[in-house]
């Protein structure tokens, strides 16, 4: 029987949840580096036993860690993200330039094929390539050189970039998402990058045009394998969708109660059943009315049902955070969401019903799942 | 013989238990040391100075004999007793956050 591998990155450490696939009954193991912060967790899908985890605390900095055996034991691998080089400026939050500061990893994408092979987004706003299991980092340094870099702004989390998707189709082509410059597209494996921006409205953020080819505080964006021209988003507000691999974006915000949130998935399956955990603002990072809500579309957005089933319905305040929400390859689609409260939910039926992993983690950062033989 | 006193982190990280011990060619200096830490244990590269920069990461702090050296040059003499081995050298987390 198949069974899954839940990857949770928390503030205070690593925990890795198993279960086999009737997802009913867990193995909690942990913490790994406890004390220590888990931005991100993540396995390659090329060799399940390789796991990636982004390690960090403002005391003594990042840490990357790898294991070979699904996750029992870990080895620290290359730390040093050195800016390729003239470092230069983007703008700080008052509007003058600042110098590029490597802070911290937020993300880190293995490669779909290469085991060797991860990307690394960071903060200050770049991406990282490494070609040895993570043992030395590179620049892919066409993207902060990008015309636009020396304007690119932090969100209020950070000038970070939290997303790297790469075309499961086209080793060539790759999305990343930065907050708050927005997303680019390369079609040359990282040596040229392209804004991707065109129809995002960001009013009464920070830009003088809300509509300006950069400068989008955009907090995910996801892509069913099977049709990787089809791109979804979730914006500081709205949520959108893109039809033509990010040239243009179309709001299907529909009848969310707000448009405002931060994680965004596809169903492993459906490509046109996408999901949202909404929170009330930019101001009031919690579900709207005290009740924690997964939105599913099987439309591909616009018409959003509520899940509730197994989730608190009353004094509710958490929040899901980017990458805190995933999906499993099973059939029926395991859907699994981590709170800021420390709870990890998993629905083993696509989100119809919830039933709580655990309880009582520290704040969870990233969830990840690995659907394993 | 210089004595290093690590806080309990980075003695997880460097898979070390108790203080780490350890022999400098020349003067003894916060830079030296540190070099030949980071020699020993390249896992501490970056949790103690920046990669780049070498500065001190700015919630590390550094004290030996009841002085605090966190902003003493990298250059500047360890106290004797540090370089004799009668005293530690201390990296500290400083007290901040939760």
């Amino acid at each position: 029987m198949s069974r899954v591998r839940v990857l949770v990155g928390t503030r205070k450490g690593a925990f890795i949840l198993t279960s086999d696939a009737r997802r009913e009954h867990w193995e909690v193991a942990g913490p790994h580096f406890g004390g220590w912060e888990i931005h991100h967790m993540k396995g390659s899908p090329a060799d399940p036993d390789r796991l990636y985890a982004a390690q960090w605390t403002d005391w003594f900095g990042q840490v990357i860690q790898r294991s070979n055996d699904g996750g029992r034991t870990w080895d620290t691998v290359g730390n040093t993200f050195a800016y390729d080089g003239t470092t230069g400026t983007h703008l700080w939050y008052d509007g003058t330039p600042h110098p590029w500061e490597f802070k911290r990893v937020w993300h880190l994408e293995p490669s779909p094929t290469d085991p060797d092979t991860l990307y690394a987004g960071v903060e200050d706003a770049a991406l990282f390539r490494s070609i040895d299991g993570g043992e030395s980092w590179q620049e892919l340094a066409g993207l902060r050189g990008h015309d636009s870099g020396p304007n690119w702004q932090p969100g209020a989390g950070g000038m970070c970039l939290h997303t790297v998707l790469p075309d499961p189709n086209d080793p060539e082509r790759m999305f990343i998402a930065i907050s708050a410059a927005g997303v680019f597209r390369t079609d040359d494996a990282g040596q040229s990058w392209r804004p991707m921006n065109r129809g995002l409205k960001s009013e009464g953020v920070s830009l003088p045009d809300p509509e300006a080819e950069v400068g989008h505080c955009v907090h995910r964006i996801a892509m069913h394998r099977s049709r990787p021209n089809v791109l979804f988003m979730q914006k500081h507000w709205d949520v959108m969708r893109s039809d033509d691999a990010g040239a243009s974006w179309h709001e299907i915000s529909g009848n969310l109660p707000s448009d405002f949130g931060f994680p965004i998935e596809v169903h492993a399956h459906e490509p046109d059943t996408i999901y949202v955990v909404p929170i009330t603002s930019d101001s009031e990072h919690y579900p709207p009315d005290g009740k924690l809500r997964v939105y599913r579309s099987r439309t591909g957005g616009n018409e959003w049902e509520a899940l509730t089933e197994g989730l608190p319905q009353r004094d509710c305040y958490v929040n899901v955070l980017r990458d805190a929400m995933t999906v499993d390859t099973l059939d029926p689609c395991g859907v699994y969401i981590g709170t800021t409260g420390g709870q990890v939910y998993c629905s083993a039926d696509a989100g119809d019903t919830w039933t709580p992993i655990v309880r009582d983690l520290p704040t969870v950062q990233s969830v990840e799942v690995q659907t394993l033989p | 013989m210089i004595r290093v006193a690590l806080p309990a982190h980075l003695r997880t990280l460097a898979r070390v238990e108790g203080e780490v011990r350890l022999e400098i060619a020349g003067p003894a200096t916060i830079g030296s040391v540190l070099d030949e830490l980071e020699m020993r244990h390249p896992v501490l590269r970056g949790t103690i100075r920046d990669h780049v920069t070498g500065q001190r990461r700015a919630f590390v702090r550094f004290y030996a004999c009841e002085q605090d050296l966190s902003n003493a040059p990298p250059d500047a003499p360890l106290p004797s007793a540090v370089e004799r081995g009668e005293e530690p050298f201390l990296v500290v987390g400083a007290m901040a956050g939760g």
